[in-house]
């Protein structure tokens, strides 16, 4: 019974995306809500009706059916109400009147979905918003759903799809695919916003693990979506790709010993903290096997992203072993890293590949010039290199850290740390 | 033993701030609630499901698009029990789902 009721969410999950997709290429982005409101009304419809006389033989063609209904009345209720109140609209009857070849065949499905996917991932709404409207309208989750990932309420989410839509309409953004010398540019946001929506989910502050790991699973469909179509089927594309799957087949594991730590992006807490807690029989060996075969895919070319760094570095972490020409290579790769980009994780990733190369006294020396006094992470990383040598130091640095630290999960992990020293 | 119909209705509520998972739990519930009549043997049938949309034709010939534009209970569809007295039918109602979302549900017995 609770497997049938996971199986039919699975199948609502799913079909929202397409049908909200489908729906809104038709209508028009700007009426995403009433795309939104005539897939709910077919799902309750679904749930009362299955519930009642039980499944269809074909569950996903009985909602089509019912949704292509529900859609032309009401957009012949809109159409109505228009011709009525604004006869100036009448003039586009004769297009308007073609509604019954509203189709959800797989090709339109599959054009409607990449084309939202390009049009949610536009640059010109923020972050927060963006992936929260990605969530909502790419992936298919709850309103309750996505407030338990922000660790925030309803109407907070609410009100940033809200503004978000708002700001979709204003910039009169449509569900067209951009034109080939901007796709590459574009495609780039769109990458940046799978893989924010990825850290979401891996990184994300809620202890529901169930959807930690569908929001992984989301952002991994979307990329794997990208390379079903030539123009987007890039090295890039390939590379985050590959970086996901080394991730998330590490993903029983790390929850399989410590705490979650709510490490940042880039992973510095997962390496240097949980990495060697984790079990790695729990490893997924079939998404690292998927993940260089992404990567392999990645290497044609002579494009070199971020991604391409970040998803060997990840493969690197999928070696148990520490051997030398690991960490060699490890600090080879965050040195690339960090002339392409200089983030904060990646220069102490860099430190503690180097401590593993080089040794305690030159991972200190080069911590040091980093100078990141308001960082949490970087009084750790201090806190960890001065630990065998001097445990007065270690322990102010962790003091240090546990002041900075910004959410509760961190100062747990840090406290443990000063426990451990004692 | 006579047989009586259970109608419902519910309101139409904001379907599109909905999750999958609470889609979901609905269906779920109303397999329960069917399902635990039938248990009962009292379940004559899971009726014919009715379209949410429809017309209203009135005296005057007014035909106007319905049922939902003024009414806030939308009537959803029926099913058939059987049961030996109008409370006994009225006891099987207790636990539709239907109730839960803030609708309800009206038992008629049905004339031989």
């Amino acid at each position: 019974m609770e497997d049938a009721q996971e199986s039919l969410r699975q199948v609502f999950q799913q079909e929202f995306t397409r049908l909200v997709a489908v729906i809104s290429r038709r209508f028009g982005l700007q009426h995403i809500e009433l795309a939104e409101d005539i897939v709910g009304e077919t799902f309750l419809l679904a749930a009362e009706t299955w519930g009642v006389r039980g499944l269809p033989a074909n569950p996903t063609a009985w909602l089509y059916t019912v949704a292509k209904q529900k859609a032309i009345y009401q957009f012949r209720r809109r159409k109505l109400l228009n011709d009525k109140v604004i006869p100036e609209l009448v003039a586009q009857r004769t297009q308007d009147d073609e509604w019954d070849d509203l189709s959800f065949s797989t090709k339109t499905i599959r054009d409607s979905q990449l084309q939202m996917l390009f049009a949610i991932c536009t640059p010109l709404i923020a972050d927060e918003a963006q992936i929260g409207l990605a969530l909502r309208i790419l992936c298919g989750f709850g309103i309750d759903e996505i407030a338990e990932a922000f660790l925030t309420n309803r109407e907070t989410i609410n009100k940033r799809l809200f503004r978000a839509k708002e700001k979709l309409r204003a910039a009169g953004i449509t569900m067209n695919l951009p034109t080939d010398h901007e796709l590459v540019s574009r495609l780039d946001t769109v990458l940046r916003v799978i893989y924010l929506l990825f850290n979401e989910g891996y990184y994300s502050s809620t202890q529901n693990r169930s959807l930690q790991k569908d929001v992984c699973l989301e952002a991994m469909r979307l990329g794997v979506m990208l390379t079903d179509y030539e123009q987007t089927d890039s090295p890039k594309t390939n590379a985050l790709l590959a970086l996901m799957c080394f991730h998330a087949s590490r993903f029983e594991a790390r929850h399989g010993g410590a705490p979650h730590g709510g490490a940042p992006h880039g992973g510095f807490e997962g390496v240097l903290l949980l990495y060697e807690q984790q079990n790695d029989a729990l490893w997924d060996r079939a998404l690292i096997r998927q993940g260089f075969v992404y990567l392999e895919r990645a290497m044609q070319g002579n494009d070199l992203s971020t991604y391409h760094l970040e998803a060997r570095i990840a493969s690197w972490h999928c070696v148990k072993d520490d051997t030398p020409e690991k960490w060699t290579a490890i600090l080879d790769l965050y040195n690339q890293l960090l002339l392409l980009n200089k983030s904060p994780s990646a220069a102490l990733n860099r430190v503690y590949a180097l401590y593993k190369v080089a040794g305690q006294a030159a991972a200190l020396a080069a911590a040091k010039q980093l100078r990141m006094d308001s960082n949490h992470l970087y009084f750790t990383l201090l806190g960890e290199l001065y630990r065998e040598t001097d445990t007065a130091q270690a322990a102010a640095c962790f003091q240090r850290a546990y002041a900075l630290a910004k959410t509760q999960t961190d100062r747990q992990t840090i406290q443990q740390k000063l426990d451990e020293l004692r | 033993m006579s047989e009586f119909m259970l109608l419902f209705r519910q309101p139409s509520f904001e379907t599109g701030q909905m999750s999958p998972a609470e889609f979901a739990a609905i269906a779920s519930r109303w397999q329960a609630w069917v399902g635990g009549i039938e248990a009962e043997g009292k379940l004559v049938s899971r009726g014919t499901r009715l379209a949410t949309e429809g017309k209203v034709v009135r005296a005057n010939g007014l035909i106007t698009d319905g049922p939902f534009v003024e009414i806030k209970e939308r009537l959803g569809s029926f099913v058939l029990v059987r049961a030996n007295s109008l409370d006994e039918a009225t006891a099987l109602a207790h636990g539709c789902p239907a109730i839960a979302a803030g609708g309800s549900v009206e038992v008629r017995p049905l004339l031989v």
